[in-house]
């Protein structure tokens, strides 16, 4: 009991320079804030070395890992891709719900349910043919961010790769959020609650590698490009990850809507 | 015969300037960009040579002096009138290097322009759609234009998927300075190593 205390003290410590005071509306302040210039660095030193170590590993194991999965013929990976997506959508609906946001609430659903049966276990995907084509992608921490907590500072876990304190928080709400981890917990069928027993934790654990090997083949020259045009991947990798989170939070698809224009407003060279 | 002379002269003097000039509506600018960029890239054309036909747009149609100071940010209020000439230059090859080498990496790329948005009269940005291929989805492209010059519009950033090029860049200059103690002349090591790579 005492130990979790401390951990969510630590928490709420990390946390707070960046937390936005109630009466703001959460997304609506992000949208404007540059958020990506205040996040500092929890411990930039260790950071750096998980970064090494997980550089490392993409390059000898989840490289060619997805090199492979490239190779194989495009019907299966889009099928394969279509089905992480359709399972990945309970996540979001439940977050969808979490932000009050119902429209893309009925969205997730009607796009589950289509794919689910017409589109057989998600292989295919109906729903965009149907007109449901918005395929947002919501977490946890997203959904903190939505309710106005700040990300708290920057960090790099081992494997896992960039995140802040509200999305490492994020990550093990999703555990609790995600349908899919409940059919597939151990421990829930013991409880008599959810839980199947045709599956375990490993089904949850190889359906989240497929959806990153998927994710990893579908980005290979792009990351390729980064390295080769980065003065300091690990500076670069950081930007684009909070540059991005910002995005989502915010629902948006644009930079103009999440960033300063200030510092451009301010360079005139003609 | 004079006149005929004058008129034929003016004609080649026009053609040959339309053949250069760029479009001063933002979006049109865009597409002829890409329209040229796509000729550049093609399989058969070699590495050296597109790597040289791009500079020659870059030079063309980026502002690149102007994303050298963004990507300074208030470090350049620091720098000499000569040590803003060496960032200048240096800048220059960075940026051609990295702008050219992102490039060439594609291959005949299908982008359609889809709209553009002005947002004040000294930006309008121009929304583009790298059209996805089997093995790569589609991607988002916006590209920020300068249009202080309303008939020279000049890029100034690319916004992948949202996600700002000129802004990571920022952030890796603050980054080399910042872990120098606010030296800005180390910059300039780290970008001369990074050219002469």
């Amino acid at each position: 009991m005492m130990r979790k205390i401390i951990y969510i003290s630590i928490f709420v410590l990390l946390l707070k320079p960046n937390l936005v005071m109630a009466g703001s509306t959460g997304s609506e302040e992000l949208k404007n804030s540059t958020s990506q210039n205040s996040t500092n660095e929890c411990f930039e030193g260790f950071s750096r070395a998980m970064f090494k170590l997980n550089h490392g590993l993409d390059t000898a194991i989840f490289e060619p890992v997805a090199k492979g999965y490239r190779a194989l013929p495009s019907p299966i990976r889009k099928g394969t891709g279509n089905i992480v997506d359709n399972l990945r959508s309970l996540l979001t609906f439940s977050n969808n719900i979490l932000q009050g946001d119902f429209r893309n609430a009925g969205n997730t659903a009607g796009r589950f349910l289509i794919n689910s049966t017409v589109g057989i276990v998600g292989i295919w995907d109906p729903a965009s043919a149907l007109g449901l084509k918005e395929k947002g992608k919501e977490d946890f921490g997203q959904t903190m961010g939505a309710w106005g907590t700040g990300s708290g500072c920057y960090f790099v876990l081992p494997i896992l790769g960039p995140t802040t304190v509200r999305d490492s928080v994020g990550l093990v709400g999703n555990f609790f959020l995600d349908p899919v981890y409940h059919v597939t917990h151990n421990s829930e069928i013991h409880n008599g609650l959810v839980g199947n027993s045709n599956y375990s934790e490993h089904n949850y654990f190889f359906y989240r590698g497929t959806s990153s090997v998927d994710f990893r083949a579908k980005n290979i020259e792009s990351w390729a490009s980064l390295e080769k045009n980065s003065i300091d991947l690990y500076v670069s990798l950081k930007s684009l990850y909070l540059q991005n989170r910002s995005q989502q939070i915010a629902n948006s698809t644009s930079a103009v809507e999440t960033q300063n224009d200030s510092n451009w407003e301010e360079i005139d060279t003609n | 015969m004079k006149k005929i002379f004058f008129i034929i002269i003016f004609l080649i003097f026009e053609l040959t300037q339309n053949s250069f000039a760029y479009s001063s509506d933002p979006k049109q600018f865009i597409q002829e960009i890409i329209d040229e960029t796509k000729k550049i890239l093609v399989k058969s054309n070699s590495t050296e040579f597109k790597t040289k036909k791009l500079s020659e747009i870059a030079l063309k149609t980026v502002d690149i002096k102007g994303v050298a100071y963004y990507t300074l940010g208030n470090y350049r209020k620091e720098l000499s009138d000569k040590q803003m000439e060496e960032y200048l230059d240096l800048f220059e090859k960075y940026f051609l290097k990295t702008f050219t080498s992102r490039l060439t990496d594609y291959s005949e790329p299908k982008i359609d322009v889809i709209s553009a948005e002005v947002l004040s009269p000294k930006y309008t940005i121009v929304k583009s759609l790298l059209l996805g291929t089997d093995k790569k989805p589609e991607v988002n492209i916006e590209w920020r234009v300068y249009t202080k010059n309303p008939d020279k519009p000049l890029i100034r950033d690319l916004i992948i998927e949202g996600l700002s090029l000129a802004r990571a860049e920022k952030e890796q200059f603050s980054s080399v300075i910042e872990a120098n103690n606010g030296e800005v002349t180390k910059l300039f090591i780290t970008l001369k190593e990074f050219i002469a790579k």
